[in-house]
C-alpha cells in the first residue's frame, strides 16, 4: 500500500510539472526543420508540463503578493487584467487587433524547438486572449468559444502558468507581425496577473527578492563582495603582472559601472569583467563598482511589475547619488541593457548630476570601442589568433535597445569591437541575426534548472546556426553580450555535444587582446 | 416610401452608427490609454520625424509581414489592394457627377473584385492548408473570411447576372445610396435581390467590424512597438499614472557592510542575470 499521499493544494495542481529532467538536444545539422504541428488540434503539447517551480510562500509576501494561489484566483484574475487593459496601451491594442494571420508561427525558437503548438506566438497570446474575450469584449460574450473565448479554468491557469514561462520575451515574433504585436507585453501582464493571485515562478520571484533585499541577484553582500573582486585582481596580476584594480565604491569615481552580479564570479561572465577592468586601468580613468548597485539585472521586468522594476532600479538612482559619479556605464547583460537603456531614464532619472556630454547610461562596449577608435586603447588582435569568433545578437539588445547615435548601432558597435580584437570573425546565418536574431533561450526568466527541457528546446535554432558555421569555417567562439546568454549557452551547449568554452564574452575577447602598461 | 426602403434605409443608419460608435470608441481607447514605458521594436527611428515612414512601410507595403511570410503577404496584399479599389470605386454611387479619374477606374472595378475575391479564396485556403494556419484558426476567422467572400461575390454576380428577378438599375442603385448618405431625397430601395443581399452583408459587416479583429485597420497605428521614437537616453518619457518619481532612500549601506562576513556564495550560480 502506498502511503497516502499528502492532499494536494490549489497551488499543486496548477503547477504540477511532468517534464524530461534528462532532455537532451537533438542531432545539430545545421539546419532550422519548422516542426509539422498533427492533426491541426493537439490536446497536450509536448512541453505542457514543463513547469517552474513555484514560488514559496515566504517569496511572495516579501514581494507584496498572496502567499499561495487565492481562493477567489479566477475573479481575482480577471479583475487584475482589466486593471492591466487600463495601464498598458500595448496589452490593450494587441489583444485586439491580431487577425490570426499566422506570421508569427514559425518564428519562436521555443516553439522550432518543442513543435508544441502552444508555442506559436498566437497561440500562447491565445491563451490570454481567451480570457480577454469571454470577460472583456462583446465579441466573446455574444460568441463564446466560436469567438475564441474561454472561461478562466485551473486548466487554462496551468496551461498560462505552463506556457507564459516558456516565453523567453525577446520579442522576435515582434518582427515579423505585421502589426508589431509584442508577445512580451503579452507574456508580461500574464505573469504580473499570476503574481496577483499568489501564483508565482520560484525563480524570478526569489531573485527580485534578492535584489530588493541584499542588492543583487546572487545575493552576495558587499563583504563577500569586496573579498571576490580581491581575488579577481589577485588573478589579474599573477596572470599579466600589471595591477589592474577592481574598486568598489569609491565615491567621486567619474565612472560608475553596474554589471550583472553573475559577473564577479560566474564563468565565462568574470572574464569580461576581467576585460573592462583592464579598458579602465588601460584608458587611465577612475572608476568604480557599487555595492548598493552591484546588479544591472532586475527581474522586474520579466514579472511584468512596474513597481518592483522602480524599486530595483532605485538602488542604481541610490548609488549615483552616494558615489556621485560623471558617468554611467553598463556591463554586458542583455536584458539590463534593456532596462537601462528604455527605462532608467523614466523610472529613476533624469540623471541631471551626470555629465551631459556622454550618454546616460552608456554601455560598455560604445565605451571600449571609442576608446579604440580614438587610439585610447591598443588592441592586439594576434592574441586571439587561436579563436574563429561568431557573435550571437542578444534577444533585448538587438530588439529594444541600442548603442550610438545610429538605429542598429547595436549591431555594429559590438561586431566592430571583435573584430578590432581578433583576426577571424564569421557571421552566422543572416535570417538568425540582428533584429532576427533567436534567444539563446534562457531569457525572460527561464534560466532555472528545473525546466531545462524548455532550455533545450529554445536553444535549438541558435546552436543549429552555430553548428553550421563550426562546421564551415571552424567558429570555435561564439562572443556574447549577456550574462543570461552566457550561463545559458556554457549549460546548454554540452548537452547538444558542444564543448562550453565555446561561449564567452566580448569583453573576454578584448581583455585578451589589450595591450597593457605603459602608452607611448 | 415603402416598408421595404424604410427597413433598408433605418439598417443602413443604425449600422452606420454602430460601426462609427463603435470605431471611435476603441479608437479612443488607444489613444488614451497610457504607455507606461518606452517599447518601439528597434532598429527603430531615433527621431519623430522617421516614424510616419516606418508606419508608411507598414500600412503601404505590410513591409513586417513580407518578411514574415510571403505567400501570405501576397495574399493580404492583393486583398486589400482589392478591397481599396472596390471602394473607391463604388464612391460612384455617392458622388455626383462622378470625376472622369473615377469613371476612368470604374471601368476596371470587374478586375478589382475579382482580385478581391481571388486573393480571398487564397488566403482561405492557406489558413486551411498549413498546419500551424489551421491550428491558430478560429471559427470567427473563417466566418469573417467567408463573409467578406459573400460580399464580393454577391457584388460582382450582380454585374452579370439579375438574379432571376428585376434587372439591376445602377442609376437606381445610386439614387438611394447618394440620398442615404446625404440625408437628402431618398429614393426607394432597389428591390433586386441581389443588391439586397450584397447591402446588407455589407451592413452586418459593419456593424460587426468594431468588435471584431477587423480593428487592426486603426490599431496598427497605436501599436507602441511600431509608433514610437527610439530615443530614451535623450528624452525622459514619464510614466503617465507614476506622477512623481519615488524619492531616493539609501538604504543603509554601512550596517550592510557591517553584516557578518560572508565568503563567497558557495552553491554553483545556476541561475543568474
Amino acid at each position: 500500500m502506498a502511503e497516502p499521499a499528502a492532499e494536494k493544494t490549489l497551488l499543486d495542481v496548477v503547477t504540477e510539472a511532468d517534464t524530461d529532467k534528462n532532455a537532451k538536444g537533438p542531432e545539430l545539422t545545421g539546419e532550422i526543420n519548422v516542426p509539422r504541428v498533427e492533426e491541426g488540434r493537439i490536446v497536450k503539447g509536448k512541453l505542457s508540463g514543463a513547469k517552474p517551480h513555484a514560488a514559496k510562500p515566504e517569496i511572495m509576501t516579501a514581494l507584496g503578493f498572496p502567499d499561495t494561489l487565492v481562493d477567489n484566483w479566477e475573479e481575482a484574475a480577471v479583475k487584475r487584467l482589466g486593471e492591466l487593459l487600463e495601464k498598458y496601451k500595448s496589452l490593450q491594442v494587441y489583444l485586439d487587433i491580431c487577425v490570426r494571420c499566422g506570421s508569427c508561427t514559425d518564428k519562436c525558437q521555443f516553439f522550432l524547438g518543442s513543435g508544441d503548438p502552444n508555442n506559436m506566438p498566437v497561440a500562447r497570446a491565445e491563451l490570454l486572449r481567451r480570457v480577454y474575450k469571454k470577460y472583456f469584449t462583446t465579441e466573446g460574450k455574444l460568441f463564446g468559444k466560436l469567438a475564441g473565448a474561454r472561461k478562466l479554468d485551473l486548466k487554462l491557469l496551468g496551461d498560462w502558468y505552463a506556457y507564459f514561462h516558456q516565453c523567453s520575451q525577446c520579442r522576435r515574433c515582434s518582427v515579423f507581425c505585421p502589426y508589431g504585436i509584442d508577445t512580451a507585453e503579452i507574456s508580461m501582464a500574464a505573469r504580473e496577473i499570476m503574481d496577483s493571485i499568489g501564483l508565482g515562478q520560484k525563480y524570478c520571484d526569489m531573485t527580485i527578492g534578492k535584489l530588493l533585499e541584499i542588492g543583487n541577484n546572487l545575493g552576495m553582500n558587499p563583504k563577500a563582495l569586496t573579498n571576490t573582486l580581491e581575488s579577481i585582481e589577485e588573478d589579474i596580476e599573477e596572470e599579466d603582472g600589471v595591477p589592474v584594480k577592481l574598486p568598489l565604491d569609491v565615491e567621486g569615481a567619474d565612472i560608475l559601472l553596474v554589471t550583472p552580479s553573475a559577473d564577479f564570479f560566474a564563468s565565462p561572465h568574470v572574464e569580461s569583467l576581467i576585460g573592462y577592468a583592464k579598458v579602465f586601468h588601460q584608458a587611465g580613468v577612475s572608476w568604480t563598482m557599487s555595492s548598493l548597485a552591484s546588479e544591472a539585472g532586475n527581474f522586474g521586468m520579466f514579472v511584468g511589475n512596474y513597481t518592483l522594476m522602480q524599486k530595483a532600479a532605485m538602488r542604481i538612482r541610490n548609488a549615483i547619488e552616494q558615489i556621485k559619479p560623471k558617468r554611467l556605464i553598463v556591463g554586458e547583460c542583455g536584458h539590463a541593457w534593456r532596462i537601462a537603456y528604455s527605462f532608467w531614464n523614466t523610472l529613476i532619472g533624469p540623471f541631471d548630476s551626470l555629465d551631459p556630454n556622454y550618454p546616460a547610461p552608456q554601455h560598455i562596449c560604445e565605451y571600449t570601442l571609442d576608446l579604440v577608435k580614438r587610439g585610447a586603447i591598443k588592441l592586439n588582435k594576434e592574441a586571439n589568433d587561436e579563436f574563429t569568433v561568431t557573435f550571437h545578437d542578444s534577444c533585448n539588445v538587438a530588439r529594444a535597445s541600442r548603442m550610438g547615435s545610429r538605429p542598429g548601432g547595436q549591431f555594429t558597435i559590438p561586431r566592430e569591437l571583435i573584430k578590432a580584437s581578433c583576426n577571424k570573425y564569421v557571421e552566422m546565418d543572416p535570417a538568425t541575426t540582428m533584429e532576427k536574431t533567436f534567444c539563446c533561450g534562457g531569457g525572460g526568466g527561464l534560466l532555472t534548472d528545473e525546466i531545462m527541457e524548455t532550455r533545450i528546446a529554445g536553444a535549438m535554432p541558435r546552436m543549429q546556426t552555430l553548428h553550421a558555421v563550426m562546421e564551415s569555417d571552424g567558429v570555435n567562439f561564439m562572443a556574447l553580450i549577456c550574462a543570461i546568454c552566457k550561463a545559458q549557452f556554457t549549460k546548454i551547449m554540452p548537452k547538444y555535444g558542444v564543448p562550453m568554452e565555446v561561449a564567452g564574452g566580448v569583453h573576454q575577447l578584448v581583455g585578451r587582446a589589450i595591450e597593457l602598461g605603459a602608452k607611448e | 416610401m415603402s416598408g421595404l426602403t424604410l427597413f433598408f434605409g433605418l439598417f443602413f443608419y443604425l449600422a452606420l452608427a454602430i460601426f462609427l460608435v463603435g470605431f471611435l470608441g476603441k479608437i479612443w481607447k488607444y489613444a488614451f490609454t497610457p504607455a507606461p514605458l518606452r517599447i518601439p521594436q528597434t532598429p527603430a527611428p531615433v527621431h519623430a520625424a522617421g516614424v510616419p515612414v516606418r508606419m508608411f512601410q507598414e500600412v503601404v507595403f505590410f513591409k513586417s509581414l513580407f518578411r514574415g511570410n510571403k505567400l501570405l503577404w501576397i495574399g493580404g496584399y492583393l486583398f486589400h489592394l482589392g478591397l481599396l479599389f472596390i471602394l473607391v470605386e463604388h464612391l460612384r454611387f455617392i458622388i455626383a457627377p462622378t470625376s472622369s479619374v473615377l469613371n476612368t477606374l470604374v471601368t476596371y472595378d470587374l478586375y478589382s473584385g475579382f482580385v478581391l475575391l481571388g486573393a480571398l479564396t487564397f488566403l482561405l485556403i492557406l489558413r486551411v492548408a498549413i498546419d500551424r494556419h489551421l491550428y491558430i484558426s478560429l471559427a470567427s476567422d473563417y466566418a469573417l473570411l467567408l463573409l467578406l467572400m459573400a460580399v464580393a461575390s454577391s457584388g460582382l454576380l450582380s454585374r452579370f447576372w439579375d438574379g432571376g428577378h428585376i434587372r439591376m438599375n445602377l442609376p437606381q442603385v445610386k439614387a438611394f445610396i447618394a440620398g442615404l448618405v446625404t440625408f437628402n431625397n431618398i429614393g426607394s430601395v432597389p428591390t433586386n435581390k441581389l443588391f439586397l443581399i450584397h447591402f446588407s452583408l455589407v451592413l452586418i459587416l459593419l456593424i460587426y467590424f468594431p468588435f471584431s479583429k477587423l480593428m487592426h485597420a486603426g490599431g496598427l497605428f497605436f501599436s507602441p512597438t511600431r509608433n514610437q521614437v527610439d530615443n530614451p537616453r535623450e528624452k525622459r518619457w514619464a510614466t503617465p499614472w507614476v506622477k512623481t518619481r519615488p524619492t531616493a532612500t539609501l538604504p543603509a549601506l554601512e550596517m550592510q557592510q557591517q553584516q557578518a562576513p560572508a565568503a563567497a556564495p558557495v552553491q554553483e550560480p545556476a541561475a543568474e542575470g
